[in-house]
Order: C-alpha cells, then sequence, then structure tokens
C-alpha cells in the first residue's frame, strides 16, 4: 500500500506536474514506511530505463528540473541533485573569496586581480554608476553578493557533469528577489518614511490628477507585485529555456549519431554546432542575467531613495 | 461517411503562443539596440551611459517574451 502511494508520488513529480501534490501524498507516509521507500529508490531509474523505447527521439522536459531525491527523501528536508549542484556553486564561491581575502596583498596576484575585477566591475559599472558614489559604496556590499550568487548559480549550467543551473528551479531566484524587495522597500521608507515613500511611488508628481485614477493602480501592482515577480520569472525562464536548447541540441546529437541511419547522421554534425554555440551563448546569458538582476536591484533602490524620478 | 483529413498538424498549441509572444519584444528589443546604436554612433562619449540604459530597458522587454515561455508550463495542455 505505502509503496504505491510512494510510486505515485513519484510519477507526479516525473511527468512534470505539481511538485507540492507529490510532497503532500508523501508526508502520509509512517516513519516505519521509509525503509521501503528508501529502497525503491534503486530501481526507479531501472523503471525509466524500461519506459523508454530504443530508438526514439526523446525530447528534455521539465522533469529535468524535478530530479528524483537523493536524501532524506519522503522529508520536507528532501534534497536532489539540483541542491547538490547549488551547495558546490555555494562552496565554491566561498572558497575563491575566502582565499582572495586570506591572501589580500597590496599588489595583487593573477588570482586577486581577477576576484577585483569582479568586484570592481560591480562597485563601478553597476552600483556608482546607477546609485551614486555615497549610495552605490553603501549598496555595495549586497550588490555585489547578489551578481556573484546569480554567476556561481548561473554558470554550473555550461560545467560538465553539473549541467544544470542552480536557478533553473524557483526557490533561488525567489529567494534573491525577496532580499531585493525587503531591501528597496527599507530603502524607501528609510529615505522618505511610510507616507512619503507611499506618496512618492504611488503618485508620481507632475501628472494632472484625473490621470492618477489609472496610474496609482498601476504603479501600486508595479512597486509592490511586478517588480519581485519579474525578477524571479526573468532569471528562472532564462536558465530554464537555457538548459532546454542545450538538452535538446545534444540529444538530437545523440539520436541522430546513434540511432538513425544512412545520411541522417550528417544531422548530427549540425546539431552539435548549433548545441556547441548555445553552450557559448549559455556562457554569455549566465553572465547577463547575473548583471541583469544586479542593475535592477540597483535601480530599484535607487528609485526608492530618490523622491521624485 | 468518411472524413478526408488534408493536413493534420500535432503537438502543442502553446508553442504557437510562444512564437506570437515573441513578436512584439522581438521588435521592442530590435527599436530598443538600434536607437542605442544610432546614439552611441552619434556621441560616443556617452555610450557607457547608455549601454546600461539599453540593459535596463532590455529587461524589461524580455520579460514579456520569457512570460510567454512560462505560460506554456503553468496552464496545462
Amino acid at each position: 500500500m505505502s509503496t504505491a502511494i510512494h510510486t505515485l508520488g513519484y510519477w507526479r513529480i516525473h511527468d512534470g506536474q505539481v511538485r507540492r501534490r507529490a510532497l503532500l501524498v508523501r508526508k502520509r507516509l509512517r516513519p516505519y514506511d521509509l525503509r521501503e521507500t528508501l529502497l525503491s529508490t534503486p530501481a526507479i531509474p531501472l523503471l525509466l530505463a524500461a519506459s523508454e523505447g530504443e530508438g526514439e527521439f526523446h525530447a528534455p522536459t521539465v522533469a529535468d528540473f524535478f530530479p528524483p531525491a537523493i536524501f532524506f527523501e519522503g522529508t520536507p528536508f528532501e534534497f536532489n541533485r539540483i541542491m547538490l549542484v547549488r551547495v558546490i556553486a555555494a562552496v565554491v564561491l566561498l572558497t575563491i573569496f575566502c582565499l582572495a581575502a586570506r591572501r589580500a596583498r597590496l599588489v595583487p596576484g593573477r588570482f586577486q586581480n581577477a576576484v577585483e575585477m569582479i568586484l570592481d566591475f560591480v562597485r563601478n559599472s553597476i552600483a556608482v554608476e546607477v546609485l551614486g558614489e555615497v549610495n552605490g559604496r553603501k549598496y555595495f556590499r549586497l550588490l555585489a553578493t547578489i551578481f556573484c550568487t546569480v554567476l556561481f548559480m548561473n554558470i554550473t549550467s555550461v560545467v560538465p557533469f553539473l549541467n544544470i543551473a542552480g536557478t533553473s528551479v524557483i526557490g533561488l531566484p525567489i529567494v534573491l528577489a525577496a532580499w531585493t524587495y525587503v531591501m528597496y522597500l527599507g530603502a524607501g521608507v528609510k529615505a522618505q518614511g511610510v507616507g512619503g515613500f507611499l506618496r512618492s511611488s504611488l503618485f508620481p508628481p507632475g501628472v494632472p490628477k484625473v490621470l492618477y485614477l489609472l496610474l496609482t493602480p498601476i504603479e501600486f501592482l508595479q512597486v509592490f507585485v511586478l517588480r519581485p515577480a519579474t525578477l524571479v520569472i526573468r532569471l528562472l525562464a532564462n536558465m530554464v529555456a537555457g538548459h532546454l536548447m542545450l538538452a535538446i541540441c545534444f540529444t538530437a546529437t545523440s539520436y541522430f549519431l546513434f540511432d538513425s541511419d544512412g545520411a541522417m547522421k550528417l544531422f548530427g554534425a549540425g546539431t552539435f554546432v548549433a548545441g556547441a554555440a548555445f553552450f557559448f551563448f549559455e556562457i554569455f546569458v549566465a553572465a547577463l542575467q547575473a548583471y541583469v538582476f544586479a542593475i535592477l536591484t540597483a535601480v530599484y533602490l535607487n528609485m526608492s531613495i530618490e523622491a521624485e524620478h | 461517411m468518411d472524413v478526408t483529413t488534408l493536413a493534420e498538424v500535432t503537438g502543442n498549441i502553446g508553442t504557437v503562443g510562444y512564437g506570437l509572444a515573441a513578436v512584439g519584444p522581438g521588435i521592442g528589443l530590435g527599436i530598443l539596440i538600434g536607437k542605442t546604436i544610432e546614439g552611441m554612433a552619434r556621441q560616443p562619449e556617452v555610450a557607457g551611459q547608455l549601454r546600461t540604459t539599453m540593459f535596463i530597458g532590455i529587461a524589461f522587454v524580455e520579460v514579456l517574451a520569457l512570460l510567454g515561455l512560462v505560460a506554456g508550463f503553468i496552464v496545462p495542455a
């Protein structure tokens, strides 16, 4: 009985359906059922392999983003491949910056120079450029953290064997966007007070009074809903789309080379070249999205701090 | 009575929806980047500022196309 429930829960995830439902189903398992669940885990890849027919093309699906759990299966702390990728990216990021900070010298070596280049870029091209000298330096730490986190979590999508971005599941973008949300609302309230912030953001000056009927609801949505929501969707959708593009190119290459016959094999070369091109495009997108996330955070902070814009 | 099928298309109509969703942002990006290049050519000394503003604009336009992509996953087939 419990195995049946578990299998049901698993297939729900695998079909790319709502994940929460699967978790709810699994929570009903009692502790002594967990052993059975753990035992049934190794069988899943076999089931998967059996269900895939040979010699057919299988396009990647959303199921890529909900891989089977590795540890703590059936608990709220379920740990899967993407979590592992995130942990690896975080450890690498921390190690690089700890090493750079520990060995900081007045005359930087090559390694320190590279790290300083990233920070310098964030400070000059993002923080100071958008926020100005004083506020730019004040919010530099926030912007640098966001930039580096997004960059390292994105770049895992092109690292061999990791192959998926830490930001391609919605949790991490939500955390980052929530941080931005709290920071720009806080900055606005601190600079202008609650009333002043609401007045300047909901009733932009220099507009005929009648237009506020139209403008205020839009501005309200903009400030309190759309800004954080679009931050999340932009990052998430970019990384999901990037992963799917790469996966399609390389599964197609493998299909053309090994499962098709005759002249069809030539198409494999085409899809491989396309895959390689998208690989480099993904590196560009990973860096660009980090830049965009950080610069939008800076822009939102600036809009909150300055009374009229 | 037999119905003769002359042409048949299979797949998800969501892909067509995404195609439509990409038209507007595509035109928008074209205008946005083209105008920025024009501005840079006229006044190379403000190129940095123009580039920053362009990327902010791109971020707003791009999200429209990405909403089209996400909608395909959210709305069940």
